[in-house]
């Protein structure tokens, strides 16, 4: 507006008044735009009052409780003292005094102090004219500044760059990737029992399972874990390839499950022919169900994959050896893993 | 007022001036006294969950102060006579110690550990009542984004919690987060491997950050969000329910002091007390019976904490898909349930409040809160949607279920793999009709009854009571004014 114009003042009622105007229209539009649900139904009572109780009965009872409280905190103390293990006694005490305490504000609370039902407005959360001072104020920080887009390009790309160079040391929490191809297992590694005693073909009955872990190696590593079983000729049929892998019909698999990692610790084994079914590792986890007679084939659950096998040989004094590492990755499945051949 | 009262009362504005004189704050207390919360009971769950969270914060102070995040491998020779010898961590030992050794040591973590499950489960409840009352409407969307946030922290917190035990049961549990962290397709193992410090168990640095996370990080960042959603609150005022008196613009209820500080002290008190009475007399988590874990034994029926329920049964629910091209597992099978599944329910809550404006256009604030039946389309989605993650949780206990009632498990997966998808449209057309039948009849969800209550009269004629409940025609609150029952997101 120029300060030649006449009527200034007239002018810019106006212009606010064609605002608002078009401010209520548009809200009316969208108030009442189909579909949208009318607000909920309001009521004009004054529900507004105040009582005072003045209740000693209740009073009296508020004291009963805090001195029973106050008996059970007590009691906490005291069978701490002589009797701290015995966690029930330390409990109930102590929950009863919370208890008992609790009860007591409440019932103070409802009965003692007075009762008042309040009534406060709420006022609106936007100020429009607060929210655009506060923007003009903001924006009057880059008052007199030309360069405007350099200065908030190159700050842009500084923050980046300092982001970036903090984010990084990130990566040092974590070694590469190489250890989750490695397993214990490689060519001639004796399989022993949990104590280190070598397992021998003699001591692997059908019917059971047996864990076996690598002779003198972590046990604690993930691939350490081997499922041992023996089974009659019967069930025995692995693909081609893994013929000579179960010497005298014994067959080891990895005890880590390739769904998700859970250690296998379910046999099933054929009781009754007729009825039965052949036999079958299951995973305690989420029961993917593996046929050790048919290299490790997933016949149930969630597993991608079938259960990775371990061949053996029998040595001269009868032990069982790994007749080589695993021949794919153990453990759960990622974007690397080394998949069997199938 | 006596002697002693007025004695009393000067020694108080003795003391009050003197705090002014350095605080200058009488004006923001006088606010905070006159402060007004509505009366209603499922305004307490979100209360339930502070309180539990203040008992989680000083159970774990205690607790913290006995913990050794180490896994060396140490020999036990403390009381537990059967686990003599047993060769464990030293974060196990330490565990044992401090639940069999340390004077009322064991009751502490009882507490802490009923006190995570209750603070979820609260967070969980209150969530559905915000959901069904249509609490998250605007101005409060924020603050139900900060809700959502802290109820995953939460869960994480829980199970970084009892995973520090590293007892069988707890390693199993960190194999199977390994493995769904490793499933995230292209960089899960490295993250997995920047979080563990290798393969699977880790190496000896994961005991410490796993300690930090649980006792610091976590806990921190609850502390902030929790300061947040209370400030949040303050500055809206809650909701309320329709009511006598009660509209838009104000809020309608009991003022802060004395009588609702004074319920609301009694109900953390109360919280702390039947925590405290399940910590002493439940037994919860007995690790001495679980025995020290190792990556090559686990234990059979294994259960996790309630609220990890739902990923076990998404785990167990799922087909064995992998997707792989060309040698490559894309994505490998625990993603779907244990990454895929708990991010898409979460997605479909944060992005409820921008679908919903979409599509009733309905932009306003709203201060008042809705009654489940006066919104029937959200109403039935809402229990359609949870009664999907129920039925995936409850498959979680399938295992159980076969051991106690003989289903046998195959068979009950192949049921709900299909029922999964039918059961959650039968909940949606059952609520949608029963929200438009309570809607007409205008009574209540549980104590609804359909009849007169009548009067015969010395001649024989009935005579139908005025109290009668299908005599009141107009209901107490009738379906806002305009609206079509159950056509409301209708254009
Ligand atoms: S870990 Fe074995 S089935 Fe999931």
């Amino acid at each position: 507006m120029s300060p030649e114009d006449q009527s200034p003042v007239t002018r810019g009622a106006k212009f606010v008044g064609v605002l608002v105007a078009l401010r209520a229209a548009a809200r009316a539009v969208r108030g009442r735009a189909p579909g949208s649900p009318p607000p909920a139904p309001e009521s004009d009572v004054d529900p507004s009052r105040r009582t005072v109780p003045a209740n000693p009965r209740m009073e009296a009872l508020v004291g009963v409780l805090l001195v029973a409280a106050a008996a059970f905190g007590f009691a906490f103390t005291v069978i701490y003292i002589v009797a701290s293990a015995n966690t029930q006694l330390l409990g109930i005490a102590m929950g009863g005094a919370l208890c008992l305490l609790a009860v007591a504000c409440i019932v103070a609370g409802k009965f003692v102090v007075p009762q008042e039902t309040h009534v406060e407005e709420r006022g609106p959360l936007l100020d429009e004219e607060q929210t655009e001072e506060v923007v003009t104020m903001v924006g009057e920080g880059g008052e007199g500044i030309s360069r405007r887009a350099l200065l908030v390009g190159a700050g842009g790309v500084a923050g980046v760059a300092v982001l970036t160079a903090s984010a990084a040391p990130l990566a040092s929490l974590g070694p590469t990737l190489n250890p989750l191809h490695q397993t214990p297992w490689a060519r001639g590694v004796r399989l022993v029992d949990d104590q280190g005693r070598p397992f021998r073909a003699g001591d692997i009955h059908i019917g059971t399972f047996y864990t076996a872990l690598p002779e003198g190696k972590d046990p604690e590593s993930f691939g350490a874990g081997v499922l041992v079983v023996r089974l009659p000729a019967e069930f025995i049929q692995l693909p081609a390839a893994r013929r000579d892998w179960a010497p005298d019909g014994i067959l080891a698999y990895s005890k880590i499950c390739p769904h998700a990692g859970c250690a296998i610790s379910l046999y099933r084994y054929p009781t009754y022919a007729p009825t039965s079914q052949v036999p079958a590792f299951t995973c305690p986890c989420h029961y993917s169900t593996f046929l050790p007679g048919e290299g490790g084939r997933l016949v149930f659950g969630p597993a991608g994959r079938a259960l990775p096998q371990l061949p053996l040989v029998v040595d001269g004094e009868g032990h069982l050896r790994a007749a080589a590492g695993f021949h794919e990755d153990i453990g759960p499945s990622w974007w690397g893993v080394h998949r069997a051949q199938s | 007022m006596n002697l002693i009262d007025r004695y009393a009362q000067r020694r108080f504005l003795r003391a009050s001036r003197a705090a002014e004189q350095r605080v200058g704050l009488a004006g923001g207390i006088k606010w905070a006294l006159r402060y007004v919360f509505p009366d209603h009971w499922s305004f307490l769950l979100g209360e339930i969950a502070l309180y539990s969270f203040i008992v989680l914060v000083g159970t774990g102070i205690f607790l913290t102060l006995y913990y050794i995040p180490s896994d060396s491998l140490v020999i036990y020779h403390g009381s537990y006579p059967l686990l003599q010898g047993e060769q464990m961590s030293e974060a196990y030992r330490s565990v044992l110690n401090l639940s069999l050794s340390v004077p009322a040591g064991l009751l502490f973590r009882q507490v802490h550990h009923w006190a995570a499950n209750v603070f979820i489960a609260s967070i969980v409840l209150h969530l559905v009542r915000i959901f069904f009352t249509g609490a998250y409407r605007k101005p409060r969307d924020f603050n139900y984004f900060i809700g959502l946030t802290m109820l995953m922290l939460a869960i994480l917190e829980g199970f970084a919690g009892y995973s520090l035990a590293d007892d069988l049961l707890s390693g199993m549990g960190l194999a199977i987060a390994y493995s769904v962290a490793m499933s995230i397709p292209f960089v899960g193992a490295q993250l997995a491997s920047l979080v563990w410090g290798g393969p699977f168990p880790g190496n000896s640095t994961f005991w410490p950050r796993l300690e930090i996370v649980h006792v610091l990080l976590i806990p921190a960042a609850l502390a902030v969000l929790i300061t947040l959603h209370l400030a949040m609150i303050m500055r809206q005022h809650h909701s309320q329910f329709p009511g006598p008196g009660r509209r838009e613009r104000n809020v309608v209820g009991t003022p802060m002091w004395p009588a609702y500080a004074l319920r609301s002290i009694g109900l953390l008190l109360a919280v702390a007390g039947v925590l405290f009475l399940l910590g002493g007399l439940v037994q919860i988590n007995p690790i001495w019976q679980w025995g020290p874990f190792h990556p090559y034994l686990s234990e059979n029926g294994a259960q996790p904490d309630w609220y990890i329920g739902w990923l076990i049964g998404a785990l167990r629910l799922m087909p064995n898909w992998e997707l792989v091209i060309a040698g490559r597992t894309v994505i490998p099978n625990p993603f779907w349930g244990g990454a895929a599944f708990p991010l898409f329910v979460f997605t479909v809550m944060f992005f409820w409040p921008a679908l919903e404006r979409r599509v009733t256009g309905d932009i306003r604030r709203h201060d008042l809160l809705e009654r489940p039946r006066d919104r029937p389309m959200r109403t039935a989605v809402g229990a359609a949607f949870l009664s999907w993650v129920v039925i995936v949780f409850a498959v979680g206990s399938t295992d159980r279920i076969f051991y106690r009632l003989g289903v046998s498990y195959t068979t009950q997966i192949h049921v709900w793999r299909a029922g999964i998808w039918v059961l959650p449209l039968v909940v949606f057309f059952v609520t949608l009709s029963a929200c438009r039948s309570l809607q007409r009849s205008g009574s209540h969800p549980l104590r609804a009854w359909q009849g007169n209550v009548v009067r015969r009269s010395a001649d024989g004629r009935l005579e139908v009571l005025s109290d009668s409940p299908d005599r009141v025609v107009p209901p107490a609150t009738e379906p806002p004014v305009g609206t079509v029952p159950g056509r409301e997101f209708e254009s």
